[in-house]
């Protein structure tokens, strides 16, 4: 789409366009460029020179034990975390999609989590299953069941799996609401004098109809478990027990910062960035079948 | 979004009362972490390290809150809330201001080059700073901005999601305004200050919503450059607080500091909850 009017002279667009490329060439495609830039080298250990390797650091990667075991981890991961933000905030969503009244209070009170950063949701789930002095852990423990996150791998990942979901269950409650509100109610009626009862309604119907926010959600939400949910690892379990729960951006950071592994954490980083093309992709596909729709 | 109600699809009786028992235990759960946090920011460090906690408050609220915020552990809570309302309030307006500008020049002019700049300004769509973490830092340090406000600003707000907002929106305005403006011989800018920008209103309102939020909750990016306490803003600061050996934390400062964490952005998502619906929709979509 283009504007039949505009305005006359280049200097002025110029001018108005120029901080923005400014900060977008320093602080993004320099970085960018340098990550593929140094992804192809090996610094030496006193960073002083750095050999080049071509794509050496790649092949090192997908042959080291640990990044592949990062891969997996991420996978189950990011599946976890969009099943566990998803699945209950459908069901809240269609809930309050039956009521007339209240409907908005319960979406006020549903939102705060939303508001809430992924770090400060980390503390407060580490809070309550801490081994020492957690409420939830120390219930289980009356149960007969030792909680011990810092020490077993699978309740590490299901800590920070239901941390990281929590506050997305407002944000895709919000958006399921909305598209639940849009679905007509003439289609639904006659599906309800043909006989068909409420979840039966749900699944043939329903479901379909809002497929579109669906599909929309499952990216969105696996895009938010590779990246956004590092303040949940780092604060709870600062991706252990022997690196069960160090996703591929904790790994970015523990190599890079931490271990001052550069070469490595650039290809990492390269990595990555496919991965967030070829998510972007998956995006705008979505959003071009919208448009058509 | 009224909707009609008709009898047919209706729920009455057991299945309405029902639903409201089912939503209020939704609520109830997604709350109960919160009411946690905040009995425990009431209570003794005696009554935390002796479980199970109350789910009751205690009367320790005035001692948690105000050793939270004048001393804290590392630095006062006070000087982390400054720090994060800053960067915060300066990653919006930063990002609002130099978008609404580019989308002008990107839809109101032809000027050399302007496709280029379009697909560039669009590439910074798909990286986001945890990617490229280590370059950035390096960049950053270079130019001696690390423990600055610049350095937690600047980086995140290189990013085109405001740019195609304004731009999607400019692209509804009627181009009869234009016209008329040119038609009256008034400069470029007078039709942007005089026409665009109150016109803009709302989509900047709900676009800095959701830009204050996403400011105030960087985690990884403050945790990196900000060496100095001083400069802690509060989100990255909390796991600082926590002591690195075997000793029991603080916890009812700690718990205290994520409640004051946690009730600014809380107070903008509620408060402007129309406005940050709509900006949640306007910038996904």
């Amino acid at each position: 789409m283009e504007k039949r009017v505009t305005f006359k002279g280049w200097k002025l667009p110029f001018l108005l366009i120029l901080p923005q490329v400014i900060v977008s060439a320093v602080f993004f495609f320099y970085p960018a460029g340098q990550a593929i830039y140094q992804s192809l080298f090996i610094p030496d250990p006193f960073g002083l020179s750095s050999r080049f390797v071509g794509l050496g650091n790649f092949e090192y990667l997908f042959s080291n034990r640990y990044y592949l075991a990062s891969f997996t981890t991420t996978a189950v991961f990011s599946v976890l975390v969009t099943l566990c933000s998803m699945i209950p905030a459908l069901f809240l969503a269609v809930m309050a999609d039956r009521l007339v009244k209240g409907a908005g209070t319960y979406r006020t009170l549903l939102i705060w989590p939303y508001a809430i950063a992924p770090a400060i949701a980390g503390v407060l789930w580490l809070f309550m299953f801490n081994t020492r002095i957690g409420i939830v852990s120390w219930y289980l423990g009356k149960l007969g069941y030792d909680w011990n996150h810092v020490l077993n791998g699978a309740e590490a990942m299901g800590l920070v799996v239901v941390a990281s979901s929590w506050g997305r269950i407002s944000y895709n409650f919000l958006f399921f609401f909305a598209a639940l509100q849009a679905v007509p109610k003439s289609v639904i009626e006659a599906a309800a004098i043909d006989g068909a009862r409420f979840w039966r309604r749900f699944f043939t119907i329903v479901l379909p109809l809002i497929s579109a926010t669906l599909f929309f959600l499952l990216v969105v939400n696996v895009v938010y478990a590779f990246f956004e949910t590092f303040g949940v690892i780092h604060t709870i379990t600062s991706g252990g027990p022997q690196q069960s729960t160090t996703i591929l951006v904790y790994k970015v950071f523990s190599d890079g910062f931490v271990g001052q592994d550069l070469g490595s954490s650039a290809a990492q980083s390269v990595v990555l960035l496919v991965v967030v093309g070829l998510l972007t992709v998956a995006q705008f596909k979505f959003i071009e079948k919208r448009v058509h729709y | 979004m009224a909707r009609e109600q008709t009898g047919m699809v209706e729920r009455r009786g057991t299945g309405l009362w029902l639903t409201h028992v089912l939503m209020i235990c939704g609520v109830l759960v997604v709350f109960f972490p919160i009411w946690l946090a905040f009995v425990a920011s009431t209570v003794t460090q005696a009554d935390i390290a002796s479980p199970p906690l109350p789910l009751i408050p205690g009367g320790h609220f005035v001692e948690n809150y105000s050793r939270a915020l004048f001393s804290g552990v590392n630095v006062p809570v006070g000087t982390m809330l400054v720090n994060s309302l800053i960067m915060a309030i300066g990653i919006a307006v930063g990002k609002i201001v130099i978008s609404l500008l580019s989308a002008f020049a990107i839809v109101y002019f032809r000027f050399p080059g302007r496709n280029i700049f379009f697909w560039l300004i669009f590439l910074t769509l798909m990286l986001p700073v945890e990617v490229r973490i280590v370059p950035t830092y390096e960049v950053v340090a270079s130019f001696g901005m690390l423990n600055s406000y610049s350095g937690l600003i600047l980086p995140l707000i290189a990013s085109a999601t405001a740019t195609f907002l304004f731009r999607q929106f400019y692209l509804t305005v009627p181009d009869e305004l234009a016209e008329a403006a040119r038609v009256d011989g008034a400069r470029p800018m007078r039709f942007f200050w005089d026409i665009l920008l109150p016109m803009s209103r709302t989509n900047i309102a709900a676009l800095f919503v959701i830009l204050f939020i996403y400011g105030w909750n960087q985690y990884l990016w403050p945790l990196l450059i900000t060496t100095k306490p001083e400069m802690n803003t509060i989100v990255m600061g909390i796991k600082q607080m926590f002591p690195s050996g075997d000793d029991l934390a603080d916890w009812p400062v700690i718990m205290a500091t994520s409640i004051l964490a946690m009730i600014p952005p809380i107070f903008v998502v509620v408060s402007m909850q129309k406005l940050f619906i709509r900006g949640l929709v306007d910038s996904e979509k």
